[in-house]
């Protein structure tokens, strides 16, 4: 085990755990303002995933896809809030878990209908190809630590966003007092679909980010999606700050323990052994991370006040 | 002096920079009302919820019956016989009166842990849950859903279920609030009969039902209890006048 | 004999009936679909008591019909191979020892599950139950001693004592059989002191506490026997395909086997059987229409969520009746 390869784990960790938070940011705020718990989020990465793997093979450039993504999800998510996700604020959270649910089953098979069943491949962009030389000698690709540095950026705008300007009080207000807010004239619809289509947004972002480093391919979502719910019940539902700090405590421990478990159990075990226990195991970990955090702390590192 | 059924000991409770309860001690007494009254804010409801265990307090004690509850879940310090009755009325809307009575005798004579046998059929559950709704005179509504009943019938259905638990000490919080003055004079009567079977501790806003009630009064401002004494010795009291009761009296 | 009680015992006698009269005009796909339909069915009874009567929504139940299913799969291929498992327990091919197995894992699968998520509600329990199945569920995937991600075949049905469970109507006998065991129990648990308990838990948990019942060991037992029901449904689904596979740990599975019991109608006895029925026939139908059926599966769950609420069992039989 070379210090080369531990940076470089390292840094998937985080590369993965930025991925996160974009989902998760958008899941959270959506919880936070609305109350509301969203199963197709997933179905949103998927949009824009999608959206940018065939406008970049429609015109070439990946940057053009990257915009169709933003804009593919924002506008799904606004179209499927006003249809559908407006009458589901007042339900309980069975009814919003089983529409959300229909929703998905909905963009998968439609999807699968619009471009088949087989995965689209989106290129790297030629300025992000190639790698970058890391402490200790091995190298480490450039996109992915764009995809870090992008993710940076978005949570840095994000927290911004919230603390800085008026929509983002407005969304703080929203949180915070339902009735307050409309009783002061902004408008709780427009600011609610907006709130949904940033979210969106969000999660086509990342649907997009990772489409060049996997296959784009229909319920690409919804393993992002799971691993997104264990952020946000770790980092406490409807915090921003929980959402970032849970996500890269995700993706680093699933990371490095993929990386670490099966080479620690091979110094108790044989080797063969170790991998396979080891794996199992790893694929186990954020789940056993999330049990002993509730354990301690049943709503969350960050509860958001109540 | 008799022994006192409930006894509250210096008990604290802040929220951030708030003393909600700030050293407040109180008895109440084997056969008495004791009513608490005191200004809205005054840290009425935070107590409650301390006593009856909802909330935890910083510090300080509480004993039933002798025996120290101040560290017990909710649902331990009714089983050793704290009946309490909710401001605003807590029933389990679809069952039935009948229902909801049972329901609290079940717990008191123990086991819920029994799968097979249906409760409507079980004789014992059914006519002890009858009497306590003969007792508040409610028995010719005994099938109607709780959701059902009038906001009278209600309060009458929450003491019957405080009654089914056997309490050593009732804890009532407003049980007059929302009451016609009819209604509210056939419950002063019914109160002033049940201090026999046990204590109450009277949380009421209602002074007219404090003042007809009660053996004696304590009244609490800024979590505090600045005066505690009987019905003439309150009247009478100049900080009691010039914190709360001002033109009231 | 009131309206629901009709209506459920009409249900009843078209499940068990339909399979002779399709086996006798030899359609034998009938018999399996509505031997589908009776296995779901017995999962979403399982279901219905954590989620209609205790009001929990676990998005986790395909773990434990997962477990289920693993548990007829493992035991049978040791039996197969004679080859010692665990304890030096040489497996199994008969249900009723399977089953035993079954509810043994899921329940302590569930307790410990039970424990943790228990501890929250709303919509921390529904994404921590679904988590924690995630969780099965990768296991399942990564551990290739059974099968890994490609399952586990069982090369001959399991038996059960005096029946030849390979004949399409035995085995459908079993199936029925068990559900409408577990159609008593269940009818029986909703109307039981504990039932009394766990429905009052769901409408109003301080109440609960306040008259001396504490909410959590009620909650947690029905969770656990949720699990149990759910894992002998599993089992039996194993059975019928003949083949385990990480898709019935996966979450559309647990997705699917609430959809069974909100399209029936949320805590009503029979409301699981409606439901599952509902759910397979237009699975069937629309399969035979559309390669897209999903599609309109969704759209249809969608409208019925919106604007239909109440379920089948709702619409046939009236409103819910409360002693």
């Amino acid at each position: 085990m070379t210090l080369a390869l531990v940076i470089e784990q390292v840094l998937n960790g985080v590369q993965l755990g930025v991925m996160l938070f974009l989902m998760a940011a958008g899941l959270t705020l959506i919880f936070g303002v609305m109350g509301l718990i969203n199963l197709a989020h997933g179905s949103l990465y998927m949009v824009g995933a999608f959206a940018c793997a065939s406008v970049a093979a429609l015109t070439g450039s990946f940057w053009l896809g990257l915009v169709a993504s933003l804009a593919a999800a924002a506008a799904a998510g606004a179209l499927i809030e006003i249809t559908v996700i407006r009458r589901l604020y007042q339900r309980d959270h069975l009814d919003q878990v089983l529409a959300t649910f229909a929703l998905i089953l909905i963009f998968s098979e439609g999807t699968r209908w619009l471009f088949g069943s087989f995965p689209l491949y989106l290129d790297i962009p030629p300025l992000l190809q190639g790698a970058v030389g890391l402490p200790g000698g091995a190298q480490y690709p450039l996109y992915r630590l764009a995809i870090i540095l992008a993710g940076a950026l978005v949570a840095f705008g994000l927290y911004a966003l919230i603390s800085r300007t008026r929509l983002g009080m407005r969304i703080r207000a929203g949180e915070s007092d339902r009735e307050m807010i409309a009783a002061l004239g902004v408008d709780i619809r427009t600011l609610y679909t907006l709130v949904f289509a940033l979210g969106a947004a969000l999660a086509g972002l990342a649907g997009a980010m990772v489409g060049a480093l996997q296959s784009v391919q229909v319920g690409m979502g919804e393993p992002v999606l799971i691993l997104a719910f264990v952020v946000i019940v770790i980092g406490g539902i409807g915090s921003i700050k929980g959402a970032l700090i849970g996500a890269l405590l995700v993706g680093s421990v699933d990371t490095l323990g993929r990386f670490l478990l099966p080479q620690l159990l091979a110094l108790v075990v044989p080797p063969d052994q170790a991998g396979l226990i080891g794996g199992a195991l790893a694929s186990m970990l954020i789940y056993i991370l999330m049990a002993i955090i509730l354990a301690v702390k049943p709503r969350g590192l960050f509860p958001a006040q109540a | 002096m008799a022994e006192p059924v409930l006894e509250i000991r210096d008990l604290h409770k802040r929220f951030g920079a708030l003393k909600a309860t700030d050293g407040v001690s109180l008895d109440l007494r084997p056969g008495e009302i004791h009513a608490l009254i005191g200004p809205n804010g005054a840290g009425k409801s935070t107590l409650i919820h301390q006593i009856c265990g909802t909330l935890r307090q910083d510090s300080g004690a509480i004993r039933l019956a002798g025996q120290e509850i101040g560290a017990l879940s909710v649902a331990e310090r009714a089983r050793l016989g704290l009946g309490r009755t909710f401001q605003i009325s807590s029933l389990i809307g679809a069952f039935s009166a009948l229902r909801n009575v049972m329901l609290a005798v079940q717990a008191g004579a123990g086991s819920s842990f029994r799968f097979f046998r249906p409760v409507m059929r079980d004789r014992g559950l059914r006519d002890q849950a009858m009497a306590r709704l003969e007792r508040v005179g409610l028995a010719a509504r005994a099938h109607v859903p709780a959701s059902d009943l009038s906001h009278g019938e209600k309060r009458q259905l929450e003491i019957a279920i405080a009654l089914a638990l056997d309490a050593k000490a009732f804890l009532l919080d407003e049980p007059m609030a929302g009451m016609g003055p009819e209604g509210s004079k056939v419950l002063t009567g019914f109160l002033d009969s049940l201090r026999h079977e046990a204590p109450i501790l009277l949380v009421e806003h209602d002074m007219d039902a404090v003042f007809a009630l009660a053996d004696r009064i304590s009244v609490l401002v800024y979590g505090r209890v600045i005066a505690t004494g009987t019905v003439e010795e309150i009247r009478r009291d100049p900080t009691v006048r010039t914190a709360y009761l001002g033109d009231h009296v | 004999m009131n309206r629901e009680t009709r209506v459920n015992l009409l249900l009843l006698v078209l499940l068990l009936a339909v399979p002779f009269v399709a086996d006798a005009l030899g359609q034998t796909f009938t018999v399996t679909l509505v031997t589908r339909i009776a296995i779901l069915a017995l999962a979403a009874v399982g279901l219905n008591i954590a989620l209609g009567l205790g009001g929990l929504v676990s998005f986790g139940h395909a773990a434990f019909f997962g477990i289920g299913g693993y548990a007829a799969g493992i035991l049978a291929s040791h039996a197969m191979s004679g080859e010692p498992m665990l304890f030096g327990f040489e497996g199994s091919a008969q249900m009723p020892v399977i089953w035993i197995v079954a509810m043994l894992a899921a329940g302590l699968v569930s307790l410990a599950i039970g424990v943790i998520s228990l501890r929250t509600s709303g919509v921390y329990f529904i994404m921590i139950t679904l988590a924690f199945a995630q969780m099965v569920y990768y296991f399942a995937i990564s551990w290739p001693a059974y099968g890994g991600e490609d399952g586990l075949s069982i090369t001959l049905r399991n038996g059960f004592p005096g029946l030849n469970t390979m004949r399409p109507t035995e085995f459908f006998l079993v199936c029925f059989g068990v559900l409408a065991v577990a159609l008593v129990l269940s009818a029986l648990l909703s109307a039981s002191r504990f039932g009394a308990a766990l429905q009052a838990a769901r409408q109003n948990e301080v109440r609960l506490a306040s008259i001396g019942i504490a909410p959590m060991p009620i909650r947690l037992t029905a969770f656990v026997l949720s699990a149990m029901i759910t894992a002998v449904a599993g089992a039996l689904y194993a059975d019928l395909n003949r083949f385990v596979s990480p898709s019935m740990l996966s979450w559309h599975m647990s997705g699917e086997l609430i959809v069974l019991v909100i399209l029936g109608g949320t805590g009503r006895l029979m409301g699981p059987v409606a439901g599952a029925a509902l759910f397979v026939l237009l699975e069937f139908w629309l399969g035979g229409i559309t390669e897209r059926w999903q599609f309109f599966l969704g759209l249809i769950l969608l409208v019925t969520v919106l604007f239909a609420r109440g379920g089948v069992i709702g619409l046939f039989a009236g409103k819910e009746r409360h002693g």
